[in-house]
């Protein structure tokens, strides 16, 4: 029985096929602890029970075997990479070949050059100081901030591309600078007034401007702002990320020495991963197939290139050719008399409903249009209608929430579309602090 | 490339959320008891059935797209053809609780509760109040108490003002004034419990219930409620209580327990031939010398002249001095009081108390006001 190769052997591996992983720092830990880093998505993040109900979801499921996670990487350099104590020894291999496309991906794909490269110390902090104002405001008023901020936390600017050479752990001193969100924000009068353009930084309008939040508030939202940042990227790139991972475990585990038992067992975990998604796609399978088929009819430079430049969206509208669509079976669907019926299997159809679905990460896009709306500094906030109207019962929920925040009325424009004749109007939803109102125009 | 084989069997933090969200559902579902005591699914699943109580303020409410509305892109295992049918939608379910007029019921947040949870919220207040030392058969109350304090004990069972008082008292004696300061094992104190069986008398409670004609679904919805929490709080919370049933229309009788919940009959309404038998049973197999006398009972009110009234009054007022509580609920669909209750209304006793029942959550109410301790207020309640 030949010996399974340890994780720098992996590493070398990655390295000799062309990868540039950053290094990474695995870690064995119970399943408790990687559902609960799962849930958190970065270890050491700040307290919310939104979390626990995601921990307590995703743990029932596995306690159940409904569902196991062999790893969780977290975006950092060096990278950290934590496995489950009960995997067998050649899924600790598969997954660590795994993990080497997740952090060379994370090192070179241009929507993380602005990441931060210490976030694990980041959340530290930041849960350290969400605690002390727990402890000094109390916990209810904490959490019904958070509850507030988290339902604005995807309305966030993205970080811009930088320019500079990637990011090296030796040059931390000279990453971004990490206490901008401790310079004290403008005196009060300044924080008002029409924005300049339309801001879609939800989120870090109402931390700067909204008019009766005390500093430790502000601190909170610019908080969720920053780390829903680092994110983003993340949001942006699913598809990719996952197939790209995919793509190099199979390279990798192929150029190690595997007995012939080992590779039967890895090619079943390899089919495991690849199981087409049913009503949704697995990201796996859709990912690693395009990178598969842009290798055979563009070479390896096409494929290092998308690594490089894309996200989802651009992904899947350059790659997503009419062989793939065919032999991935993707279709789209709709509701139609309470059924669920296949609607169309026509490439260019399943294409443009996919992009729709990965733009801004399937998220509506706000932005804020005023601040100092009938001049009573009232929020008025624009969804921008692409097609896909907003889910109005949802929306109003939220609503209360930025209201909360804002401390005075807020409204949010939207647009409803009328089935047959295919047009839409415009509606506002408005909230008042006591009541939602709904205003065709 | 290394691993650090660190010990993460202290690593909590996802548990403590958990609980945080526990908590919350907890919240949720006091907020909806009254919905939850009157809801038939859990009245009828005695125990081993959960229901589903879908709790919109959980739900983590953003910005989103109309998830029905639209196409997605989706995948099979191959040959997939347009018009294929890949399932049904969830049938919408009426949402009592929120407040979002919304159709599709899908994607509501869903807690699973038992009667044991729907008890665990409700019993704890609970209390047969009045209730006293008497002959017969003895009722026991049993339990551990926390009413000791000690110098040693349980870290977690603290107690921390005595313990800081002990310090300031030490040092206000030893050390030259009132401060705390150098705090010691000798200034600890714990809380420690001690096995309480007090021996709290016998009870009997009589329940009374309305079947004649006039009494229609909700109104035996909200009857059979009441009187499944009651049965099941005295069954729960003491060891031994007798519980006598009596159904009435024109004539009462006294029935066994299944009859009592299942019985539905016709005819008119004679309140006094209930609260007849009541006395005889109070005269006869119950005396008040030996037992506390609950009688509960559940009416429209709708009773057959203002003869019968009086004299329902007058029987009333002739047990109330031997009774221990006297509880009336009456149940109307929208309307004003009966002429039952408004004759009750003048009767001013510390042991009667009224309760009107004109929706689903008041049953909640019913039970509260019949269960609380002694210290209740008024004991009609003021008109609405």
């Amino acid at each position: 029985m030949s010996r399974l190769p340890d994780a720098h052997t992996i590493w070398e591996a990655a390295k000799r096929l062309g990868l540039d992983p950053w290094p990474v720092q695995f870690e064995q830990v119970p399943a408790s602890v990687l559902y609960e880093f799962a849930a958190y998505l970065v270890p050491g993040r700040m307290n919310h029970w939104s979390y626990g109900k995601a921990f307590h979801a995703m743990k029932t499921r596995y306690d159940y075997g409904l569902a196991k996670l062999y790893e969780m990487v977290v975006n950092a350099n060096p990278a950290y990479a934590f496995l489950l104590d009960t995997n067998t020894p050649l899924e600790d291999v598969f997954v660590m070949a795994h993990v080497m496309g997740h952090v060379d991906f994370f090192a070179h794909n241009q929507c993380f050059r602005s990441t931060p490269a210490d976030m694990t110390e980041q959340v530290a902090r930041h849960a350290e100081r969400v605690r002390q104002y727990e402890f000094d405001h109390g916990s209810r008023r904490v959490e019904q901030l958070l509850d507030a901020a988290l339902a604005l936390a995807e309305h966030v600017d993205w970080p811009a591309p930088d320019a500079s050479p990637r990011r090296a752990p030796q040059a931390a001193g000279l990453a971004p600078d990490p206490y901008r969100d401790l310079e004290p924000s403008p005196p009060p009068g300044e924080r008002s007034g029409k924005t300049a353009e339309a801001n879609p930084d939800v989120l870090g309008f109402l931390a700067e401007h909204a008019p009766d939040l005390e500093d430790w508030e502000r601190d909170v939202l610019s908080m969720v702002r920053v780390e829903m940042q680092y994110f983003w990227p993340q949001i942006r790139t699913k598809i990719m990320n996952e197939g790209w991972a995919t793509y190099w475990h199979t390279r990798i585990m192929r150029v190690l020495d595997l007995s012939d038992a080992d590779a039967v067992d890895f090619a079943r975990l390899h089919a495991s991963v690849l199981q087409p998604g049913h009503l949704g796609l697995n990201p796996y399978l859709v990912g690693y197939r395009i990178f598969e088929h842009l290798n055979a009819s563009g070479g390896p430079d096409a494929v290092w290139l998308a690594r490089e430049v894309d996200d989802d969206v651009s992904f899947v509208r350059n790659y997503l050719t009419e062989d793939l669509v065919k032999s991935l079976d993707l279709y789209t669907w709709g509701v139609r008399q309470n059924q669920v019926e296949v609607k169309s299997t026509s490439w260019q159809v399943v294409r443009q409903q996919l992009v729709q679905e990965l733009t801004h990460g399937g998220i509506p896009v706000l932005h804020v249009e005023d601040g100092d709306f009938h001049r009573r500094r009232e929020l008025y906030l624009i969804h921008r209608h692409e097609g896909q109207d907003l889910d109005i019962p949802y929306a109003e929920r939220a609503l209360r929430h930025v209201a909360a925040l804002w401390g005075r009325p807020v409204h949010l424009e939207t647009r409803l579309l009328d089935a047959p004749s295919g047009q839409s109007r415009r509606v506002v939803l408005s909230y008042d602090g006591k009541a939602n109102t709904k205003l065709m125009l | 490339m290394a691993r650090l084989g660190q010990d993460w069997s202290l690593q909590r933090k996802g548990p403590v959320d958990q609980a945080r969200h526990l908590a919350r559902i907890k919240a949720a579902l006091r907020e909806r008891l009254g919905d939850l005591v009157t809801e038939e699914a859990i009245i009828a699943s005695d125990g081993r059935q959960v229901v589903r109580v879908p709790l919109r303020n959980l739900e983590e409410f953003k910005f989103r797209f109309d998830p029905w509305r639209g196409d997605h892109t989706g995948q099979g295992p191959g040959g997939t053809e347009p018009g294929e049918v890949l399932g049904r939608l969830p049938t919408p379910r009426a949402d009592p609780g929120g407040d979002g007029g919304d159709a599709p019921g899908a994607d509501v947040y869903d807690v699973e509760v038992t009667v044991d949870e729907v008890a665990g919220l409700l019993f704890p207040d609970f209390r047969l109040p009045y209730l006293e030392p008497r002959g017969g058969r003895s009722l026991e109350q049993a339990g551990p108490v926390f009413r000791d304090i000690r110098k040693v004990g349980l870290l977690g069972n603290l107690d921390k003002r005595r313990t800081l008082k002990a310090n300031l008292m030490r040092n206000a004696r030893d050390a030259g004034g009132p401060r705390i300061h150098n705090l010691r094992p000798d200034d600890l104190r714990f809380k420690t419990w001690v096995e309480d069986r007090r021996q709290v008398g016998s009870a009997v409670v009589i329940a009374m219930r309305d079947v004649s004609g006039s009494m229609g679904d909700f109104k035996k919805r909200m009857t059979r409620a009441f009187f499944f929490w009651m049965l099941r709080f005295l069954r729960t919370c003491y060891r031994q209580v007798d519980v006598v049933f009596i159904v009435h229309h024109t004539q009462a009788r006294v029935v066994d327990e299944e009859s009592f919940f299942q019985l539905g009959e016709s005819g008119g309404t004679k309140v006094s031939s209930a609260y007849e038998l009541c006395r005889t049973l109070m005269g006869t197999r119950y005396p008040a010398s030996q037992w506390n006398v609950y009688p509960f009972h559940f009416s429209d009110g709708d009773n057959w002249s203002d003869a019968d009234n009086r004299h329902t009054v007058e029987l009333l007022e002739e047990m109330l001095p031997s009774v221990s509580l006297f509880g009336y609920a009456e149940i109307r669909e929208g309307g004003y009081a009966s002429t039952l209750m408004t004759a009750f209304n003048k009767v001013q006793h510390p042991r009667f108390r009224t309760v009107a029942i004109a929706q689903a959550p008041d049953v909640l109410r019913a039970l509260r006001r019949f269960f609380q301790p002694e210290a209740g207020g008024w004991n009609h309640e003021p008109a609405s």
